[in-house]
């Protein structure tokens, strides 16, 4: 029963992973880019979603479609004013710094606004806990609902990519961006709504993260930002289906090694088992073997 | 003459197709040997083959005698291989000198802790290898730009270059990937005379791809023909090119 | 070209050896803040940092993440030896030289044991990996325990009371809270004097045959292949020579501070240096250097701004990034600038 209440508790954290690796994965394999701030648009998503309950007294899901908004309108800004200008740089480590900036940026403006010390975050789930086998296993509302996000954020993007003609282009874009602009797609306008999507999401991933664990600073975002980056990384970077499985995979194995193991030692477990994926499979478990040409 | 090149039965899949197969050849020392064929006929792939850049599901190739199928690229320039690239691939960020004197990297040895200290050893073995490359250099008329950052010359130079720093190597059979592509009449020509300089000068096996058929008549002495990967004909240059067979190849139908 | 380098080279020791005599003399005549001063020893560490973190992200073309995780190692060996050898070898600078050695010692088999398996992936999978190596050191650092008595030394990976010292013992390395109390042996003139040897070994290796094969891989892998030069060999010795180097800094570091904690060494740290490269021109040594000055006092300088500094920190490094590496703005700087600047970034 206990390792059953792990797992679960694994996937619930591994879902909030997934929707983070999400745009993340749909940002790299657009913008060939590592999107180091994406950690700290999530960061704001929480914010913007704790203002709307606290200050403005909002309904949560009034709070939550602010917060989606705000995260949405940010990341196409981040994108335009300080990525686009760089995507054509000689190295493309001069965009990869440049999120970093933008990182420190986002965290210091809401270190100014909100202040250093932890708030707690007030769930925007209000469903009851779900009790089963005579309340040995106990399922929190926020788990539930999580889980069931994290599959409906799956699936529609699935969706969108193969159905929609934006989705179509996104595919075309990543694949290349010079044909893609050649046959008449608009290339940066893609790579806004990639930005988009992807920071939507973020601010869900936000407050699902912020409602399991109700501690907010400027610095929440930083650890899972990485953490779903991993997981990308872990479920082939650039797949959509990798991204779903890795972050769900990174949250089971932190939970199991936090419980079983050692709760300091569960970042270095997770690290380790990314890095052991990696060797066996170089391009992650989903991903795609590249060739170069001679 | 001594057989320098011993393929036999050479070939390679890539997920269904037969990109080269069955592929018997023979090259004689110091012979200045031409692979030609249609585009994607699979004459850099055979080049990738020999060079150890893919690994063939079939075959044996013996140079000199020894067998080099299955062995690492590193090991076969070791052996005695050398090549240019069809896209050229120079080392852009370092200069032409340090392009070619790259090339000398396994003639010339010195410890890593005589290059950080200056010892004498890194001293002789820099000057050595600083009058080896500018003499190969002055074959390709490049010295004047011995300092001049590889990215910077002009296409014709930087093929020439490729070819210097794999002389560099001292290999036994030197491999040329489109040697003439972007060059215009009067460099070819040059190219031409410099090519067989180079063997002559330096008693090399040559093999090379081209589709300039100026060149190809001009000085090769022997040629190979491929067709989607398969042997179309073999034999004296003047033969094969009139083979009714490679002209249709060429033409199409 | 031989000659351009050497001046080259000279004028980047001449600089570092100019900022040590102009702040000598500052400090003799007494016009250097107490902060300023104890800025001194940390920007010897990170400009150390950022030459050997450019050894592998501009010379060897591989992209880590995770060179904070050498200097944790170094940082750590390091004064673990000191603490242990303090009231033996009383003599700072030769404690400090060996600490420093030992530091550069242990990064470099660390640096050996992880280059081995994880150079063979490549650019943004290196990078993740690399950071991930750093994060795991990191974090097991933080669970070491390990104290000595009459019977030698105990480890733990518990707490302090599962290593049973005796009476007489004493911790050396408590979890958590690290090592406190290592002698503070590190001073500005060790710092220079690090730096300079590392911009030694640094320079004079790129311009040897080592150096020529290194970057002939970055440059071009395949054709590197092609003409005999053994790829994982020479990125590994990259790799290692600049963890050794990043040890040593680490060792330097240990001995500036009253408590040494895991936790100073995580991924941000690994960040700082790459931005520091990337800011000073990937490839250029002195860039590195002049951009880790730059941005470790930038800070300290804009501390009367108190809460915005990190801002316009943040801010200085997004519209540097641009102005430096945009293709429109260097189009701009050329077009208008032409006669001032004619840096363009190093690719």
């Amino acid at each position: 029963m206990k390792f059953l209440s792990y797992l679960i508790n694994g996937i619930s954290l591994g879902s909030v992973y997934a929707i983070i690796a999400l745009g993340y994965t749909m940002v790299y394999g657009i913008a060939k880019m590592l999107n180091f701030a994406h950690g700290d648009v999530i960061m704001v998503g929480a914010y913007a979603a704790f203002a709307c309950i606290m200050n403005a007294s909002l309904p949560p899901y009034a709070a939550v479609l602010v917060a989606i908004v705000v995260c949405t309108v940010l990341g196409v800004l981040i994108e335009t004013v300080a990525y686009r200008p760089l995507l054509s740089a000689a190295s493309s480590l001069a965009v990869l710094i440049t999120a970093i900036g933008v990182s420190y940026f986002l965290q210091n403006v809401v270190l100014l606004i909100f202040g250093a010390n932890a708030k707690s975050f007030q769930s925007v789930v209000s469903l009851p806990n779900l009790k089963l086998a005579d309340g040995a296993l106990n399922i929190s509302g926020v788990t539930i609902v999580t889980v069931i996000s994290c599959i409906l954020i799956m699936l529609a993007l699935t969706a969108f990519i193969s159905r929609t003609k934006t989705g179509q282009a996104m595919l075309a874009v990543s694949e290349d961006k010079g044909a893609a602009q050649l046959m008449g797609i608009n290339v940066n306008g893609t790579i806004a709504v990639t930005f988009a999507i992807g920071s939507g999401l973020a601010a869900i991933a936000g407050v699902l993260l912020c409602s399991a664990y109700p501690s907010l600073s400027p610095y929440t975002g930083s650890m899972p930002g990485i953490k779903a980056f991993t997981a990308a990384v872990f479920g082939g970077i650039g797949s959509i289906p990798g991204a779903f499985l890795g972050g769900l995979l990174l949250g089971i194995i932190e939970i199991l090694a936090k419980g079983y193991i050692s709760t300091e030692l569960s970042d270095a477990i997770v690290f380790s088992v990314l890095i052991i994926i990696l060797l066996v499979k170089p391009t992650g478990l989903l991903g795609r073997k590249m060739q170069e040409k001679v | 003459m001594a057989l320098m090149v011993e393929i036999k039965n050479l070939g390679i899949s890539f997920g269904g197709l037969r990109a080269v197969s069955e592929l018997d050849m023979e090259i004689k020392k110091g012979e200045l040997y031409g692979l030609i064929g249609p585009n994607g006929a699979g004459k850099t792939t055979v080049f990738n083959l020999l060079t150890g850049v893919y690994h063939p599901d079939t075959g044996s190739f013996k140079l000199d005698g020894e067998e080099l199928i299955g062995k690492k690229t590193i090991d076969i320039n070791k052996a005695g291989i050398a090549r240019t690239f069809q896209n050229i691939r120079l080392f852009k960020g370092l200069s032409v000198l340090d392009n070619v004197k790259a090339g000398l990297h396994n003639h010339y040895r010195y410890s890593t802790a005589a290059g950080i200290f200056r010892l004498p050893s890194y001293r002789n073995a820099e000057r050595q290898m600083d009058e080896k490359a500018m003499e190969l250099l002055k074959v390709f008329e490049l010295d004047g730009l011995a300092d001049h950052l590889a990215a910077n010359l002009p296409y014709g130079q930087q093929r020439k270059l490729e070819i210097a720093r794999a002389l560099a190597t001292d290999p036994k059979l030197l491999l040329l990937d489109e040697p003439a592509a972007g060059m215009n009449p009067n460099e070819t020509q040059a190219l031409m005379d410099t090519i067989r300089f180079v063997r002559d000068e330096f008693d090399m096996t040559i093999l090379l791809i081209e589709h300039d058929m100026k060149l190809v008549s001009g000085i090769c002495e022997r040629l190979t023909v491929l067709n989607f990967g398969q042997l179309l004909a073999q034999g004296p240059t003047a033969e094969v090119l009139s083979n009714p067979q490679v002209i249709k190849a060429y033409l199409g139908e | 070209m031989k000659k351009q380098k050497l001046r080259s080279n000279l004028i980047t020791y001449g600089i570092v050896l100019a900022a040590y005599v102009i702040v000598q003399a500052l400090i003799a005549a007494d016009s250097l803040s107490s902060m300023m001063k104890g800025l001194l020893v940390p920007l010897c560490v990170y400009v150390v940092l950022a030459v050997s973190l450019n050894l592998v992200v501009g010379i060897s073309g591989e992209l880590s993440l995770g060179h904070a995780g050498f200097m944790c190692v170094g940082a750590f060996s390091g004064a673990f030896f000191s603490k242990c050898i303090q009231d033996v070898l009383t003599f700072s600078p030769l404690r400090l030289l060996i600490a420093m050695l030992i530091g550069a010692a242990v990064a470099a088999v660390f640096g050996i044991l992880i280059g081995i398996p994880v150079l063979r992936l490549k650019g943004d999978y290196l990078a993740i990996v690399t950071l991930a190596f750093g994060e795991i050191i990191k974090n097991v650092m933080n669970i070491f325990y390990v104290g000595i008595d009459g019977a030698g030394f105990h480890f733990s990976t518990q707490d302090e009371f599962a290593l049973n010292l005796a009476a007489d013992g004493r911790m050396i390395i408590s979890g958590p809270t690290g090592i406190t109390q290592t002698p503070k042996d590190a001073t500005f003139t060790a710092g220079i004097i690090l730096v300079l040897i590392t911009l030694f070994i640094v320079l004079n290796l790129i311009d040897s045959r080592d150096g020529r094969a290194i970057m002939s891989i970055r440059d071009n892998r395949i054709a590197a292949e092609s003409i005999g030069i053994n790829i994982t060999k020479y990125k590994l010795m990259a790799f290692t020579i600049s963890a050794a180097l990043a040890g040593a800094a680490g060792a330097l570091y240990a001995h500036n501070l009253s408590s040494l904690t895991a936790k100073k060494f995580d991924y941000n740290t690994s960040i700082l240096a790459l931005v520091f490269v990337v800011l000073g021109g990937i490839g250029n040594i002195r860039g590195s250097i002049i951009a880790a000055v730059l941005l470790t006092a930038l800070p300290e300088l804009l501390r009367g701004l108190s809460s915005y500094r990190m801002l316009i920190y943040s801010i200085v490094l997004i519209v540097m990034m641009l102005f430096n590496w945009a293709p429109k703005a260097l189009e701009w700087r050329e077009r208008n600038l032409g006669r001032f600047f004619k840096t363009s970034p190093n690719k």
